[in-house]
């Protein structure tokens, strides 16, 4: 392995310490639910490994235990996902120096977190797979061990709300907001889709508020932009 | 095998279609539209606020407290700070309000 590869892999590796810390309630919080709704420990753990996305985890749970036919448990699963495509779409003019299959696997880690930092990094230059993959390993191999020990001693876990971790996410999306403020639009884009989610959560209802409010900032940007340009000229 | 686990699967090609399904669509495109550009790059701003707008507007005082602390440190601290003083400032708060 080239040695500036191993360098770029420690230098993901570092990003994903917040992100294991604040994602690590809800791996294990998944497994406690997984037991709780009929799962075994290997299903689970299955379902972290090969789904690896926290939210919808959670969604798909909360209809397993209710007789809800199975299409319908698949389409929440891909509605809460859904806003993935655009970060799929966003990072794709980033990574088109990667082999096809390194693509093929990369796009498989593409989480929230990884996607922000991703983001940030190939603004300094060049997003390399092995900062990515470096980033990505941590990330992912904690969330599959924390499914496991959340379905083994799910009954060890303090109250979740006391020790505020069922809002330790929230907080770290709002750090990763913050962090893109240089961009152009962006008070325009936080408001947009802002008020869209918070409107669309309590009309159209979750998991929908997610894709509706993020669209509302993306077009609105789109709209925008070439007038503003037109203005720099 | 059971109907759970034929869900899992399910629920994980679906789940990998939209990860890679914008770079599929997008890569068919030798150039970008300047709009379809600008829209892009609001991607991340754009998906992360409505992660945390609707909880912010159903949280109370501590949340509200949590994340402004949260937003000031973020003008300058790195993330870890930012989630640890967020997280100090809403434990501290729920435990005594």
């Amino acid at each position: 392995m080239h040695s500036s590869n191993v360098r770029d892999f420690i230098q993901g590796a570092r990003k994903s310490v917040p992100v294991v810390v604040a994602s690590a309630p809800f791996g294990m919080l998944f497994g406690v639910v997984a037991v709780q709704n009929g799962l075994s420990i290997s299903e689970a753990a299955l379902m972290s490994a090969i789904v690896f996305a926290g939210a919808s985890q959670l969604v798909g749970l909360e209809l397993f235990g209710q007789s809800i036919p199975a299409w319908v448990v698949v389409l929440s699963i891909f509605a809460v996902n859904f806003r993935h495509v655009l970060y799929s779409a966003a990072l794709s003019r980033h990574v088109m120096h990667w082999t096809p299959l390194k693509r093929v696997i990369g796009f498989f880690f593409l989480t929230d977190p990884q996607y922000g930092e991703s983001e940030r990094r190939s603004v300094g230059g060049q997003l390399t797979f092995a900062w990515y993959i470096g980033m990505a390993t941590p990330i992912y191999v904690c969330w599959v061990m924390e499914a496991v020990i959340g379905a083994a001693f799910g009954n060890l876990i303090p109250d979740p709300h006391a020790i505020g971790l069922d809002f330790l996410l929230p907080i770290y999306f709002l750090g990763m907001v913050m962090d893109f403020r240089d961009r152009p639009l962006w008070l325009p884009v936080v408001a947009a889709s802002s008020i869209a989610s918070v409107i669309a959560y309590n009309t159209v209802g979750s998991p929908w508020h997610v894709s509706i409010g993020a669209l509302a900032g993306v077009l609105l940007a789109a709209v925008l932009a070439p007038s503003q340009s037109e203005r720099a000229r | 095998m059971s109907t759970t686990f034929w869900i899992i699967i399910a629920g994980a090609i679906v789940t990998y279609l939209t990860r890679i399904g914008g770079h599929l669509v997008l890569s068919r495109f030798k150039t970008i539209h300047p709009r379809v550009e600008a829209g892009l790059n609001a991607v991340p701003a754009a998906v992360l606020t409505t992660l945390v707008a609707p909880p912010a507007i159903s949280g109370g005082i501590a949340e509200w407290a949590a994340l402004a602390v949260a937003a000031l440190v973020a003008l300058r601290g790195n993330l870890i700070v930012m989630v640890a003083s967020g997280a100090a400032v809403l434990i501290l708060l729920r435990n005594t309000l």
